[in-house]
């Protein structure tokens, strides 16, 4: 009986262990490119100088900057200061499960949420301009969640 | 009691209406039962043809002609036009008097016939309706124009033919505009372009050098307004499409976009975005006068007036999600109108005034439907991977509207086309274009 019992425990154990670690190996690797619905990938990232990514990436339907998002953007105004000449253009970017026009306004709602703290950093409003594109340039051509995390964004770009 | 008086009347109406012996057609119900018609060729003399011949290159117009009618009222879904090669009376003599036996024979219930003259550098286009069954004219037209309208004669018969058989006025001489689409999506090209309901007639009115988006026609004239991305400044612009003049709308410090005609053409409603929030401003056309009608920190954007232009409806967030707002046209008087599960967007009322139609996103679905003013009867006509951006038809029967394809993660697959549904959610069908299409935007009728 009690052999039978510890079998069974065994049995359970050894059952949730695989369970556990197949929800494990699979979370990783949604993580490894995405938090939430927000990317964290480095694929479409490019760098205004080494270290300072272009781009931060943003939940579906917001524009809240995530920890991340501040701390590239941090890495921009720290770079723009130190290049007092540089000016700037923020692209805002949508995925394309939404409609043109709401889009549109989202794109730069999001720009708009790099420049302030773009400018919270002590950089002046005047070096930088803003323009959205809603969902009419996206960087990933798939339809799929991950394809969609990449393409919601605001992309810093050299002006001059 | 009340009740079986009711059905009383309304029986007896029938009978008495269907005793006047006039046909019917039964538009409630979209194309359960269409009503089999008989679009005769016009007839056309050998000298009229030979002479149209070289500048048209077509070789029989009255033929030309009737096929344009006939595949107009195909479209409707409310018409069975039949067959050609089952007529058993000429063109030429049907139209003086149709031998009404051999057309019920066919189980025609309406008749079309005509003829078409070349004089005078001059096209002389003459038709009858008959009622197959009452054996009589039910209305008998002539127009006069130049050769190179014939299409448009169609688009008119048709019209005629529509009005009188259904009771609603028709939207057959009417143009769409719309966005061509070409090349990857992550490089896409789009420009204007504007083509006859029937898809013919294709022009292009932008060259694709930049990005154009949302052209909407105005419900009085063939201006347009639309946005473009024209020296990376998106603005709001108002093209003549006869001229080609355009010029920027207003002087806005910021993206101005998703802007609408006002039901009189002479003030263009839009969003003007800027520090991240986009609300809703007017621009009168004459005074350059710009008036602010919404004040508040959500995106107020895809408005779109009543026809007595007394309302505006519009797509918000301020709920913290999409949702339909209907307000008065100062901007006093919010009201929320969606409630249903899901996002909202793109409103756009219905030239008849009791409806608006819209875009709605739910569970990974798109769909168009129609609810009334106040919210309340919501209908969705069409469920698909993605559609938006619903116009009416002028009549405020039909609405046209464009559908994305997913792509693979390789970004094959997609396409953009328009489609357009009959309001009671029948006769789904894809509207071809030369190019893949988006944002199409229905006239009003050129005739009137």
């Amino acid at each position: 009986m009690i052999s039978n019992k510890i079998f069974k425990n065994i049995f359970l154990a050894f059952l949730l262990s695989f369970v556990l670690s197949a929800c494990a190996t699979q979370t990783k690797k949604v993580d490894s490119q995405m938090q939430g619905d927000v990317y964290t990938g480095t694929d479409t990232v490019e760098y205004l100088a080494t270290g300072v990514p272009d781009r931060v990436f943003f939940a579906t339907n917001e524009s809240v900057l995530t920890t991340a998002s501040r701390d590239t953007l941090r890495k921009q105004a720290s770079w723009m200061r130190k290049n007092s000449d540089v000016t700037v253009v923020l692209e805002g970017h949508a995925d394309e499960r939404g409609t043109r026009e709401y889009n549109l306004a989202l794109g730069e709602r999001r720009a708009n949420s790099a420049k302030d703290y773009l400018m919270t950093y002590g950089i002046s409003s005047n070096r930088i301009s803003v323009i959205s594109y809603g969902k009419e340039r996206p960087v990933d051509s798939g339809s799929n969640p991950l394809a969609w995390s990449k393409n919601r964004r605001s992309v810093t770009v050299k002006a001059n | 009691m009340i009740k079986i008086h009711k059905i009383l009347i309304l029986a007896l109406f029938f009978c008495s209406s269907k005793s006047f012996a006039l046909i019917e057609v039964d538009i409630t119900r979209g194309n359960l039962n269409p009503l089999p018609i008989a679009v005769s060729p016009l007839f056309s003399d050998k000298k009229s043809n030979t002479d149209l011949k070289t500048d048209l290159n077509i070789e029989n117009i009255g033929e030309e002609i009737s096929t344009v009618v006939e595949n107009n009222l195909k479209r409707t879904g409310l018409f069975n036009p039949l067959e050609k090669k089952a007529f058993l009376q000429n063109p030429d003599l049907a139209h003086l008097k149709p031998r009404f036996e051999d057309w019920s024979l066919i189980k025609a219930q309406a008749l079309v016939t005509g003829q078409v003259k070349f004089e005078n550098e001059k096209l002389r286009v003459e038709f009858r309706l008959w009622d197959v069954l009452a054996a009589k004219e039910m209305m008998a037209l002539a127009f006069t124009t130049v050769p190179n309208n014939w299409r448009r004669v169609g688009h008119i018969i048709s019209d005629k033919i529509y009005e009188r058989l259904t009771g609603e006025q028709g939207y057959f001489d009417t143009r769409i505009i719309y966005v061509s689409e070409q090349g990857p999506k992550t490089k896409r090209i789009k420009k204007l372009a504007i083509m006859d309901q029937d898809s013919v007639n294709t022009k292009y009115l932008t060259l694709g050098n930049e990005l154009v988006l949302t052209p909407r026609f105005n419900p009085t004239n063939q201006m347009v307004t639309y946005l473009s991305y024209f020296k990376n400044l998106p603005r709001v612009y108002l093209l003549d499409i006869e001229t080609g003049i355009q010029e920027v709308v207003g002087d806005f410090p910021g993206m101005t976009f998703a802007p609408r005609f006002s039901p009189d053409g002479k003030k263009i409603i839009m969003s003007f975005a800027k520090d991240g929030n986009s609300d809703i401003y007017t621009m009168n056309l004459e005074s350059r006068i710009v008036e602010r009608i919404t004040n508040h920190p959500s995106i107020d954007t895809s408005p779109s007036y009543s026809p007595d232009g007394k309302f505006i409806t519009f797509n918000s967030d301020r709920s913290g999600f999409q949702q339909i707002y209907v307000m008065k046209s100062d901007g006093t008087n919010v009201k929320r109108i969606s409630f249903g599960k899901g996002l909202y967007g793109t409103p756009v009322w219905s030239p008849r005034g009791d409806l608006i139609a819209f875009t709605k996103f739910r569970k990974g679905k798109f769909f168009i439907g129609v609810m009334r003013v106040d919210g309340s009867g919501e209908r969705l006509l069409t469920e698909n991977y993605y559609q938006e951006a619903p116009s009416w038809s002028p009549n405020g029967r039909v609405l046209i509207f464009y559908r994305e394809t997913k792509s693979n993660d390789k970004g094959e697959g997609f396409s953009a086309k328009l489609w357009s549904i009959d309001l009671t959610g029948y006769n789904e069908r894809q509207v071809p274009t030369e190019t893949d299409g988006s944002d199409p935007s229905w006239s009003s009728l050129l005739s009137n």
